[in-house]
């Protein structure tokens, strides 16, 4: 699948292919054209990915293609045990986790899941977890906690399940309660939001010592298509909405919401998951050494004094002075 | 009998048009329509006397039942919003929360005080939904972030008081990062072993939910109040079927395990005073229990 600003760097990749075929058959030399084609993809590719809006990025960030949570772990992993069940109610498959060993370290893995076609996207409920999942995340996170072991959690989830059951068996508590526990989490603690990052369903899994996005990810309080229907009642306005919500990496990274920027291959990670995985565990690994050198007690202290520094108000000072505070 | 007919379809007269009884006067139950004397529904503390339903109020009103003869301390009272974001959609953020301000003759959508509560000790923080939908952004977060670490250095129990559509939009990301903030501090508050009891009231629903009313040490809630996280809207557009009757009710809530208890507005006060002197270390919650009665007995007389 194509997105429109694919498409006419994809017609030159499909003329580059046409004439070097052509002088294939041919004979004849054709290495200058070549490589003026291959210059002016390149200059274009430049030019369309560090100019993409907002809403590309969500399109990007919703690309079919693009690697997926297991096929993270699975990339990064030499082992990967999955582990199931909330011991509750069920097995959430929208949330996936379990030990997997990167250069021989073990480390937790837990992640909101999406399908690659109809009936996996069935399954996975679209990426959409139920309280089951966010239960059976902290279950494996206290589990993690007691044998000492790191957390990575990789998010990309276009929200938490707005279902009847899923309000049944507390939505709202199941959430609130990840939020509440993973402060006291004494492992380094990894959140990395590798394509949707929707509202509170992202954040249930996202309290960490350091929360990473990929270059090309999107994490806010609403999908711009929703903040679309609630502001302007209709979906028409979600290139607007994108725009406002300034949801993208650059700009959470620039409001101090999140603490660092993966970048992605030129592209976007669906062009060449191999590189991109090769990138997020090389990141992943040099987190967790920067992280085991903080003593728990004091990483938990900062995990706690980074989220409470979040927010941006206006305090009148005597009722008179306009003083504008970065809290 | 054409003059019997309608002329035009439907109902064309614009909401701001509709006729409303004036204010001050007597007060129609939207439950039962029973109509009351206004006097007589603030003395049943906004409750129907027919049917008992619970009106919505808001944070002068709770402080008004909750205090002693209403004196309280305001917390923080001079954070206003911030427009890190330049938010422009069908209006200006700031200028969308001026007009709201000057409606509302609020600064925000919460409220906090300390005050006493029959003689015990207690923080509040209570939310207004009549400010932008009670929705919680930048200075929501603060100020209850501010009222809990009050709470915790005053070892003082804290209640919060929940009325919330869900986080505020405007404030995108940095609305979302609240339910972090607070869930932060109350974990802190949990390590303090400082009571938390968290009222939800009609409605609470979003990131709300999901965050610091859903932490309670106690979670309450009164008569009919509407909770969840997704909104009945919502849910009724992803499984494409009409909800049950009551659904998301508090009653509803109570029964699948998520709250303490469903307590009248007019129990309200003795209710958390019961609760929290039971709380009390050994000792005190006698000398609490005297004064209680003591108080009482006085205004029997």
């Amino acid at each position: 699948m194509l997105l429109d600003f694919e498409q006419p760097i994809a017609a030159l990749e499909g003329k580059l292919q046409e004439m070097k075929k052509l002088a294939e058959e041919s004979q004849v030399d054709v290495s200058e054209a070549v490589k003026a084609l291959e210059d002016k993809i390149k200059t274009l590719k430049k030019e369309t990915y560090a100019n993409l809006t907002r809403w590309q990025r969500v399109q990007l960030s919703r690309h079919p293609d693009r690697p997926y949570t297991l096929d993270y772990i699975q990339g990064m992993a030499e082992k990967f045990i999955e582990l199931h069940g909330d011991r509750n109610v069920s097995d959430d498959k929208a949330m996936v986790g379990g030990f997997g060993e990167l250069d021989g370290r073990t480390v937790m893995f837990i992640g909101q899941q999406k399908g690659r076609n109809t009936k996996q996207r069935q399954l996975r409920n679209f990426g959409m977890a139920n309280p089951e999942g966010y239960r059976k995340a902290l279950r494996l996170m206290r589990m993690a906690e007691k044998f000492g072991k790191p957390i990575v959690t990789l998010i990309d989830t276009p929200g938490a399940f707005p279902g009847l059951e899923a309000e049944e068996r507390g939505q709202g508590e199941a959430i609130a309660r990840n939020l509440k526990e993973m402060f006291s989490l004494t492992v380094p603690v990894i959140c990395i939001v590798i394509g949707e990052g929707a509202s509170g369903g992202a954040l249930g899994i996202a309290i960490g010592d350091r929360v990473l996005m990929l270059e090309n990810s999107w994490y806010s309080v609403i999908s711009p298509e929703n903040c679309s229907t609630i502001l302007w009642r209709t979906w028409a306005y979600k290139e607007q909405a994108a725009e406002a919500l300034k949801l993208t990496a650059t700009d959470m990274l620039k409001h101090k919401l999140v603490d660092g920027i993966i970048k992605e291959p030129l592209g976007g990670a669906h062009t060449d998951p191999e590189k991109m995985i090769k990138t997020l565990k090389k990141k992943i690994l040099e987190t967790i050494d920067e992280l085991e050198a903080i003593d728990p007690e004091e990483r938990i202290s900062q995990r706690i004094d980074k989220f409470s520094n979040m927010g941006v108000v206006n305090e009148l000072a005597g009722g008179i002075e306009n003083n504008y505070t970065i809290i | 009998m054409s003059w019997f007919k309608r002329v035009e379809k439907g109902i064309i007269t614009p909401t701001e048009g509709k006729k409303e009884t004036p204010e001050g006067l007597w007060y129609k139950c939207p439950s039962c329509k029973t109509v009351t004397n206004t006097a007589e529904h603030r003395k049943n503390m906004y409750t129907c006397p027919s049917c008992n339903h619970h009106d919505r109020i808001d944070s002068a009103e709770y402080f008004e039942i909750l205090f002693d003869d209403n004196k309280f301390e305001e917390l923080d009272p001079n954070l206003t919003s911030a427009d890190p974001l330049e938010f422009v959609d069908t209006q200006a953020y700031p200028s969308r929360i001026a007009l709201t301000q000057r409606k509302t003759h609020l600064k925000d959508a919460v409220r906090s005080a300390h005050g006493k509560m029959n003689g015990v000790d207690l923080v509040v923080s209570c939310m207004d939904f009549k400010f932008i939908g009670g929705s919680m952004g930048s200075v929501v977060g603060e100020k209850i972030a501010r009222a809990i670490d009050y709470a915790r250095t005053h070892k003082i129990p804290f209640l919060m008081i929940s009325k919330s559509g869900g986080a505020r939009m405007m404030e995108a990301g940095f609305s979302l990062m609240q339910m972090a903030k607070t869930s932060a501090k109350l974990a802190l508050l949990a390590n303090a072993k400082i009571p938390y009891i968290s009222l939800l009231t009609d409605p609470t629903t979003g990131g709300v939910t999901a965050s610091y009313a859903m932490l309670g040490d106690f979670n309450i809630s009164e008569p009919g109040a509407l909770i969840g996280f997704a909104g009945p809207r919502v849910i009724k557009e992803t499984i494409g079927k009409d909800l049950p009757k009551g659904f998301q009710s508090a009653e509803f809530v109570l029964e699948h395990g998520f709250l303490d208890f469903i307590v009248d507005r007019k129990q309200l006060k003795q209710q958390l005073t019961d609760l929290l002197t039971m709380l009390q270390p050994e000792g005190t919650a006698e000398m609490a229990a005297i004064e209680t009665v003591a108080k009482s007995t006085k205004k029997v007389k």
